[in-house]
C-alpha cells in the first residue's frame, strides 16, 4: 500500500493526541473542521479545511445540518398552506420565498394575468423591502466576522427599521406567509404607507453612514480587495447569480430580464462592478439598496386602491382581516356576508378552508431575483388539492459550491470573507 | 374523382378511425387511474354512493407544431429553439422524444442516453446558448410505470433570454440518468440532491454522495413510497393524527 499524502485528522477528540500524531510525522498539512458550530459560519455550515500552514490548500464544504423536509412536508398541505412551509427556508429572504412560490402556482392555475394589480404592487414593495433588511444582515455579519462589531450594530439596527415597517404590514418580523396563491394575505394597514415614507426619508442617511464606515476604511479594503475572486466564466459554470455575478461584471437581473408582478413598469437600475472580489459584492449590495429605495418610492406611488387577492371565489381566500377583540381574523363583513348574506360564499369558505383550491395537474418553473440570486420553483401537480412536488433551487445552495474555487490557495482569513461574501443563509440551502 | 380529392378522402378517414369510440374508448381505459370514488375521500367512506367511479389521467400529451402561439408573448421563441435545437443535434435529433408546450413552458422530453448529448448541444451552440443550468429537480411518479423517476432540468441563456425545461426519465428497476456534471459543473451538488431524495443514480458524477441526509440514512425520503412520518398529538384530550393520516382530498 502506498500512501500517498500524510495528513492529520483534526476534526475533534484528544488534543493531545492531534498534538502527538502531529508532532510525531513531518506533515505540514492539517485538516481543520471549520463549524458546523463556528459563529462565522452562519448557521451550521461546515468547512473542512486542508491547511498548509496559514494557507488553505483544499476547501470543502459539508452542508446539511438544518435539514427540515420543507418540499416533503408541503406534500402533505394544502397549496396555501405551502406558504408557511417555504416562508421558512431562506429566513432572511422570506417574502422572496413566498412569491417564487406563490408565482408557480398561478402559473399552474393559469392566472397570473388576473392577479389585482394592487397585490402585485404591494408583493413588489414588501420584497424591496426584504432586499434591503437581508442586505444589511449581509453586511453586519460580514463585519462581526471581520471583528467590526460597530458594522455589525449598526447593520442590524438598520435592519429592525425594515422589519418594524414588515411586522407592522404582515403581522410578523420574519417567516410571514402573507404573499400568498392569488394575491396576499391582507392589504396593508393604516399608517403603513406614513411609515414607509419615514423609512425613505431615514434610510439614505443610514445607507450613508455604512458607507462612510467601510467604502474607504483601509482594514475593510485589506480584507476584501482582490480577496476570493471568481470572475465571470466561474460565475457561469458554477451557477452564480445575484450579486455575486453583479460584482463579476454582467448585468443579469431577473427583474429586467424576465420581469414579474410588474417590475417592468419600475425604473431602476441594475448595479454592476467588474472587481470579482468580496470588495465588489460589497459595493453591488450597498447600491441595490438605493434602488430598491428607489422601487419603493415608486410603489407608493403606484399604490390604488382595490381589491388584493384575486376575484375568483374558488381560489381566493378571504383576504379581508380584521383586528377582533380574540386577536387577527375574518373580518366582521365577511363573516355576516357568509353567515348570513350568501349560501355560495359559505360554501366557498368551507371548501377552501378544509379542502383547498385543486389545481390543474402539470408542472411551472417560476424564478425571482431574491437578495441573493435566482430563487427559483419547480411546481409539480397531480391535479389535487396539495402539491404533488415542489423543489426550490435556493441561490445559497448553488453559491456555496462556489467556496473552494474562492478559498484555495488563500488564507484561512480569507476563507471566512469569501464565506460571509456569499451570504448564505443554512435555512435556504438545506430546506 | 381526381387523385386530390381522393387523397383527402383518405385523409379524413385516417382522421375518422383515430376518432372512432372503440379505439378512443381503448386508449382512454390504457391510462393510468388517478382516483376512485365520488370525491376521493380515502379516510372514511364516499357517501356519494357511487364508490366504483374511477377517473383516468390524461396519457403523457405531447404538443405538435407551431409551438409559438401569437395569442401568448411566452411561447414567443419557441418555434426557433426547437428548430435549432434539432439543427444542432443533426441526426441525433431522435434523441427528443416529444415536445410539450404548457402554460407558457417549453419542455424537451429527452432519452436519457442522450442527456449529455443534448445538453451539450443547447450549451455550445450559438443558436441556443443556454449557459445557465439551474439544476435538477427530481419528480418521482409510482404509476408512471418503467418511468418512474424524472429528472427534470431548467435551462436558461443569457445571451438570447430564454428558458426552457429538459426533462428525462428513468425506470426504479434501473435508476440510472447520465450525470451532466461535465457540461454544467453548478450540478454537482444538485445532483447529490436528487440522488439522496429520489435515489437517482447520475452515471460520471464525481462524487455522488448523499448531501442533506446522513451518509448512512437508508432510503431515499422524497420518494413517494418513502413515509412521512410524525406522531400524534394530544391537544385537550383530543388527539389530532400526524399529517400523513389526517383527511385528504384528492
Amino acid at each position: 500500500m502506498t500512501v500517498t499524502e500524510d495528513y492529520i485528522d483534526a476534526s475533534g477528540g484528544d488534543w493531545d493526541e492531534v498534538i502527538e500524531r502531529a508532532q510525531a510525522t513531518s506533515a505540514e498539512r492539517l485538516v481543520v473542521n471549520m463549524g458546523p458550530q463556528h459563529p462565522s459560519t452562519h448557521g451550521v455550515l461546515r468547512l473542512i479545511l486542508t491547511l498548509d500552514g496559514e494557507t488553505c490548500t483544499e476547501a470543502r464544504v459539508g452542508i446539511g445540518y438544518l435539514h427540515t423536509g420543507i418540499e416533503k412536508n408541503m406534500e402533505y398541505r394544502t397549496w396555501t398552506q405551502g406558504t408557511t412551509f417555504v416562508t421558512r427556508m431562506d429566513y432572511l429572504t422570506p417574502l422572496f420565498n413566498e412569491t417564487a412560490y406563490c408565482l408557480a402556482v398561478e402559473r399552474l392555475l393559469d392566472v397570473t394575468d388576473r392577479i389585482p394589480e394592487r397585490a402585485e404592487v404591494i408583493r413588489v414593495l414588501v420584497m424591496e423591502l426584504n432586499r434591503i433588511a437581508s442586505h444589511f444582515v449581509a453586511m453586519a455579519t460580514f463585519g462581526m466576522e471581520l471583528g467590526a462589531t460597530t458594522v455589525m450594530t449598526n447593520g442590524f439596527r438598520e435592519r429592525e427599521m425594515v422589519l418594524d415597517i414588515l411586522e407592522l404590514i404582515t403581522g410578523l418580523r420574519m417567516n410571514h406567509a402573507y404573499v400568498r396563491p392569488g394575491g396576499v394575505a391582507q392589504d396593508l394597514p393604516p399608517g403603513a404607507v406614513g411609515k414607509i415614507r419615514e423609512l425613505l426619508k431615514e434610510m439614505p442617511k443610514r445607507i450613508q453612514t455604512m458607507r462612510k464606515l467601510l467604502d474607504e476604511n483601509p482594514v475593510y479594503l485589506a480584507r476584501t480587495r482582490d480577496v476570493a475572486y471568481l470572475n465571470l466564466p466561474g460565475c457561469m459554470a458554477l451557477g452564480v447569480t445575484g450579486p455575486l455575478l453583479r460584482a463579476s461584471g454582467l448585468a443579469w437581473d431577473l427583474r429586467k430580464a424576465k420581469p414579474y408582478c410588474g417590475y417592468e413598469n419600475y425604473e431602476f437600475d441594475v448595479p454592476v462592478s467588474d472587481g470579482g472580489d468580496v470588495y465588489a459584492r460589497y459595493r453591488v449590495r450597498m447600491a441595490e439598496m438605493t434602488e430598491s429605495l428607489k422601487i419603493i418610492e415608486q410603489c407608493l406611488d403606484k399604490l390604488q386602491p382595490g381589491p388584493v387577492m384575486i376575484e375568483d371565489a374558488k381560489i381566493g381566500w378571504p383576504a379581508k382581516l380584521a383586528l377582533g377583540p380574540d386577536g387577527m381574523g375574518n373580518s366582521p363583513d365577511h363573516i355576516a356576508h357568509i353567515m348570513s348574506g350568501s349560501m355560495e360564499a359559505l360554501i366557498h369558505h368551507f371548501k377552501l378552508v378544509t379542502e383547498g383550491f385543486r389545481v390543474p395537474a402539470g408542472q411551472a418553473y417560476a424564478a425571482v431575483e431574491s437578495a441573493k440570486g435566482e430563487l427559483g420553483c419547480h411546481a409539480v401537480s397531480d391535479g389535487g388539492t396539495r402539491p404533488y412536488r415542489v423543489h426550490f433551487r435556493d441561490p445559497s445552495f448553488t453559491h456555496l459550491q462556489a467556496v473552494a474555487a474562492m478559498c484555495e490557495g488563500g488564507t484561512v482569513a480569507d476563507v471566512i470573507a469569501a464565506v460571509a461574501s456569499i451570504d448564505p443563509v443554512m435555512g435556504g440551502v438545506d430546506r | 374523382m381526381s387523385t386530390e380529392n381522393e387523397a383527402n378522402h383518405n385523409g379524413d378517414g385516417a382522421e375518422a378511425a383515430e376518432n372512432l369510440p372503440d379505439r378512443r374508448g381503448s386508449e382512454r381505459l390504457a391510462a393510468p387511474v388517478v382516483r376512485t370514488g365520488m370525491f376521493g375521500a380515502t379516510t372514511a367512506g364516499d357517501t356519494s354512493g357511487y364508490g366504483g367511479l374511477r377517473v383516468r389521467g390524461s396519457a403523457p400529451a405531447a404538443s405538435s407544431r407551431p409551438f409559438t402561439d401569437p395569442e401568448d408573448p411566452r411561447t414567443a421563441d419557441f418555434d426557433r429553439v426547437a428548430d435549432d435545437l434539432e439543427a444542432a443535434l443533426g441526426e441525433g435529433a431522435g434523441a427528443v422524444e416529444r415536445i410539450v408546450v404548457d402554460r407558457g413552458e417549453i419542455t424537451f422530453h429527452v432519452r436519457r442516453d442522450a442527456l449529455v448529448e443534448v445538453v451539450r448541444a443547447l450549451r455550445d451552440d450559438p443558436a441556443l446558448r443556454y449557459e445557465l443550468c439551474t439544476g435538477v429537480s427530481g419528480v418521482h411518479f409510482p404509476d408512471d410505470t418503467d418511468r418512474e423517476l424524472h429528472a427534470v432540468y431548467h435551462l436558461r441563456s443569457i445571451t438570447h433570454n430564454s428558458q426552457i425545461r429538459v426533462e428525462t426519465t428513468c425506470p426504479d428497476a434501473d435508476p440510472h440518468v447520465p450525470s451532466i456534471v461535465s457540461v454544467y459543473p453548478t450540478n454537482d451538488w444538485h445532483e447529490r440532491e436528487a440522488w439522496d431524495f429520489f435515489g437517482i443514480v447520475f452515471d460520471g458524477h464525481p462524487a455522488l454522495t448523499r448531501i442533506q441526509m446522513p451518509d448512512d440514512w437508508h432510503g431515499h425520503p422524497q420518494r413517494k413510497d418513502y413515509p412521512l412520518g410524525g406522531v400524534p398529538v394530544e391537544y385537550r384530550g383530543a388527539t389530532v393524527p400526524p399529517p400523513d393520516e389526517r383527511r385528504a382530498y384528492k
